[in-house]
């Protein structure tokens, strides 16, 4: 049985509006391409509007000695050497120009006294390097992009998710999805396609990640044969809001110790002096979030279970200058004066390192026509991704990804959609009207939180890992019964039912791979194996689809040319 | 741990509809949003409401609590009175789509109207912080399109065709004062966004969470502009005569 559902053909078609996707539609229009972007929310609510502390780029405004060779390092030095150094190092070469870009499409940074873009200091980088606009740096580039987007004319299909990639044969077709507001399908035609959906931050309970991040785009890849990659590396965010619990999780941006924000424990100790005596606050995330962590579990925390950060030995004009959303954020969520006393923060879900395995410079993944860009592909960051690099990374691979994308619509056409697959996809999405259970998503999902807080977190075991699995075992079989009240039409209850079986996916892609390193290194800390291990330096866990099964392979790390690798170890 | 009573709008599309009481237990801190997320958890799965940050960035959570129009995510359940229900409606200037969520689309059609920035030929891109900040406070907008739910042109006189509202006007705002910006956007602002008809009752200023000052810094310098530009014979005799 197959329902009605409309149809649209675009040679490119850009599956979410965050920075990356809106990047790349520029990029596909700029080369001529028909465009078409679909994401889950409104236009310029994606996630990359609430970037706070600002976009590296090595544009040496403020620091002369910077350039793509420091920030090269920086960014291998942080991932410990997991990146792909090709991408690390077309980021570091191309972000000035992607910056510089969004400024001649209207965006406005913070400035130097001689007028030029003023630029922040920031954990794991050796340089001030930071482009900002207070900080709210995300909202300044979404509009930005957003508004030249819509001058150079793409389609957007706003609310609207993306459920299936069409496959035809093996090659890409398209993809399915449907509207939120009324529930009705739409089959979408493509030559190409790219994944921007960002990240999966709401398989964990404690996040800084919207409603939106349910690994929807890891998984549609991953259904459609293309291979996922390094997902044992979730970045937890060292300064999390911890009190009140409502608020439990929103971030506070690293900007706050960029701009000189210090560490305490409730002893009144700077206790980063103990953990990393040189960087101190400036340290990498995967150390800070760990030092903070252990201060806690030690007894060393704050009421709250957290530690104090505290900015307020800086005047309270430059403070509401400088962090001026922060400032609101406390004053008005949690009463509190930043100015005046310290914040309570503790570490919270944050970013994935993990995800579609890309080429550097198409950013092509494995399925030929499937691209990826943003917080959705893997590679650039390595095993810790460095503050300030996501944005830039959107940017620069974003515009790689819609060139590639337009490059490849231009050499295939149109194949056809495949009713077999379409009518599958209808009756997954329609299966939890009709399941006779009651079982809620809303409870799947709180539990699906616990298992992967507890059991999934900061620190890992091998014992919790395994657990884990088994309680995933049972979730799916759970979620696989989920059943909704009321109708197609707006439905919450019925789109989380949905986004349920991504969360699942990513999360036990999270744990195969993170059961599978035994080693600690950058974001993936494991108890039992604390050290780095030499061999799993040269190892990617790389994750398939083989039928209904989830299989994990490993792949070499590609080896540096020399002179890259001279440039990586000086100091 | 007490509990509260929410009186939140259920109906679907533009007519009909009506007000339902769920209690929810109120926690430190708690904001509307946190309520409205319990009751979709526990008591109603189906209630639609739109979010994205939970720290009042995207401007996606909107709604009129006990009247007001506000950020959900940003009304402290403290902060209301504890003896009489909590009242949720949706944005009323908008067509509803279901529950708290309206239709907003007719916001992105009056975006498209704006012209993009135009950058000044040959400019070497240095910007003074001076010129900066004063823009700042346009470009904080996070389109919550409080500011047009309350804007009586729109709520009571449904202008929509005629007229950009609030928001549209800081957008506007934001380019005009964009140092390096040579675009010209009078002419559409007094035909095609109808500033005229706004009659400076400040009450976008009011709502807005932003805190943005609507109408004294974006709206009455750009009316200053219109008049400047169209009606004001001696301002433009003055400028023949100083070349300007
Ligand atoms: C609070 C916060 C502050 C941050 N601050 C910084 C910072 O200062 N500097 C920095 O470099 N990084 C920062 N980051 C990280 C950075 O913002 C994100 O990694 C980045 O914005 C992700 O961009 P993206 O384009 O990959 O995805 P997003 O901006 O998240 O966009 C994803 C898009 O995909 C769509 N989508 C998802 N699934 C589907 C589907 N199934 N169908 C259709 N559409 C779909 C969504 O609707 C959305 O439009 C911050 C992150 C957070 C949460
Ligand atoms: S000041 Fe003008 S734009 Fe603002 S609410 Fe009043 S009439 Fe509307
Ligand atoms: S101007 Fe203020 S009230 Fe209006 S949309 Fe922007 S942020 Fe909201
Ligand atoms: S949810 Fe983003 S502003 Fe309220």
């Amino acid at each position: 049985m197959t329902t009605s559902y409309e149809t649209r053909e675009h040679d490119v078609l850009i599956i979410g509006a965050g920075g990356a996707g809106l990047r790349a539609a520029i990029e596909a229009l700029a080369k001529g391409a028909s465009v078409g972007v679909v994401c889950k929310s409104l236009l310029g609510k994606a996630h990359t509007v609430m970037a706070e502390g600002g976009i590296a780029a090595a544009m040496a405004n403020v620091d002369a000695a910077d350039g793509w060779q420091p920030h090269f390092r920086d960014t291998m030095r942080g991932g410990k050497f997991l990146n792909n150094w090709r991408m690390a190092q077309l980021h570091a070469q191309e972000a000035p120009d992607r910056v510089r870009e969004l400024e001649q499409w209207g965006a406005l940074f913070d400035r130097t006294d001689k007028g030029a873009i003023l630029q922040r200091a920031f954990g794991g980088h050796t340089y001030k390097r930071l482009c900002h606009v207070g900080d709210r740096t995300g909202l300044e580039m979404i509009r930005t992009l957003q508004d030249r987007g819509v001058q150079l004319g793409f389609d957007v299909y706003m609310e609207c998710t993306v459920t299936r990639l069409l496959t035809d044969g093996g090659r890409l077709a398209g993809a399915f999805g449907y509207w939120r507001e009324n529930g009705r399908f739409i089959v979408f035609k493509a030559k190409s396609v790219v994944i921007a959906t960002g990240g999966i931050g709401k398989a964990w309970p404690v996040t800084s990640n919207s409603w939106e991040y349910t690994g929807d785009g890891m998984t549609l890849a991953y259904q459609a044969g293309a291979e996922l990659m390094d997902m044992e590396f979730v970045q937890f965010h060292p300064t999390g809001m911890v009190w009140p619990p409502g608020v439990q999780g929103l971030l506070v941006t690293e900007a706050v110790r960029g701009e000189g924000g210090i560490l305490r424990n409730k002893l009144g100790e700077r206790f980063m002096e103990k953990y990393d005596p040189q960087r101190m606050e400036l340290s990498t995330r995967d150390v800070v979030a760990r030092s903070i962590y252990t201060e806690v579990k030690e007894g060393r925390g704050t009421e709250h279970g957290g530690a104090y950060l505290d900015i307020s030995h800086k005047p309270a004009e430059y403070v509401k200058k400088k962090l001026p959303s922060m400032y609101h954020q406390f004053k008005e969520l949690a009463d509190v004066d930043i100015t005046k006393g310290p914040m309570e923060v503790g570490p919270t879900c944050h970013y994935v390192m993990g995800g579609i395995r890309v080429e550097a410079e198409t950013a092509q993944s494995t399925l030929p026509g499937l691209f990826a860009a943003g917080e959705a592909a893997a590679g650039l960051h390595g095993s810790n991704r460095l503050g300030g690099n996501s944005l830039s990374d959107l940017l620069v691979f974003g515009r790689r990804a819609g060139l590639g994308a337009a490059e490849h619509a231009k050499r295939v056409s149109y194949t056809g959609v495949s009713e077999a697959q379409i009518a599958e996809a209808e009756k997954e999405l329609l299966a939890p009207f009709s399941n006779p259970n009651s079982e809620s998503p809303y409870a799947v999902h709180r539990d699906l939180q616990k298992v992967m807080q507890s059991l999934v977190g900061i620190f890992r075991t091998e014992e919790d890992l395994k657990k884990a699995f088994a309680e995933l075992e049972q979730l799916k079989t759970r979620a696989a019964q989920a059943s909704v009240e009321g109708s197609r039409l707006f439905n919450p209850g019925w789109h989380l039912a949905s986004e349920l079986k991504s969360m699942l996916t990513v999360s036990e892609a999270v744990a195969l791979s993170a059961l599978a390193r035994t080693e600690s290194r950058g974001a993936h800390s494991r108890i039992d194996y604390p050290n780095y291990d030499p061999v799993w330096e040269k190892k990617h866990n790389i994750i398939v689809r083989e039928g209904v099964e989830m299989k994990r392979r490993e792949s070499a790390v590609e080896e540096m040319p020399d002179e890259l690798k001279q440039l990586a170890m000086a100091d | 741990m007490s509990d509260a009573t929410l009186r939140v709008f259920r109906g679907v599309g533009t007519v009909g509809g009506q007000t339902v009481d769920y209690t929810v237990p109120v926690a430190p801190g708690m904001v509307v949003l946190d309520a409205l997320h319990y009751i979709q958890g526990h008591l109603a799965p189906d209630l639609a409401v739109r979010w994205n940050c939970k720290a009042g960035k995207c401007g996606s959570c909107s709604a009129e609590v006990n009247g007001r129009p506000r950020l959900t995510c940003k009304t402290r359940m403290d902060d209301l009175p504890k003896d009489q229900p909590i009242t949720v409606m949706p944005m009323k200037s908008f067509p509803r789509i279901k529950d708290l969520v309206t239709d907003v689309s007719w916001n992105y059609q009056v975006n498209k109207k704006i012209p993009a920035f135009h950058p000044h030929q040959n400019t070497d891109w240095k910007i003074s912080q001076i010129d900066v900040d004063r823009v700042q406070e346009f470009r904080k907008c996070i389109e919550c399109f409080l500011c047009q739910d309350v804007c009586h042109v729109i709520r009571e006189h449904d202008a929509k065709a005629k007229f950009g509202g609030p928001r549209f006007f800081v957008r506007v705002a934001g380019l005009e004062l964009h140092p390096l910006d040579a675009g010209n956007r009078v002419g559409l602002l007094k035909e095609e966004l109808g500033i005229g008809l706004c009659n400076i009752t400040k009450c976008c200023t009011e709502v807005c969470p932003e805190e943005i000052h609507i109408t004294d810094n974006a709206i009455i310098p750009l009316k200053e502009r219109v008049v400047d530009q169209f009606y004001d014979p001696l301002t433009m005799l003055f400028r023949k005569i100083r070349g300007q």
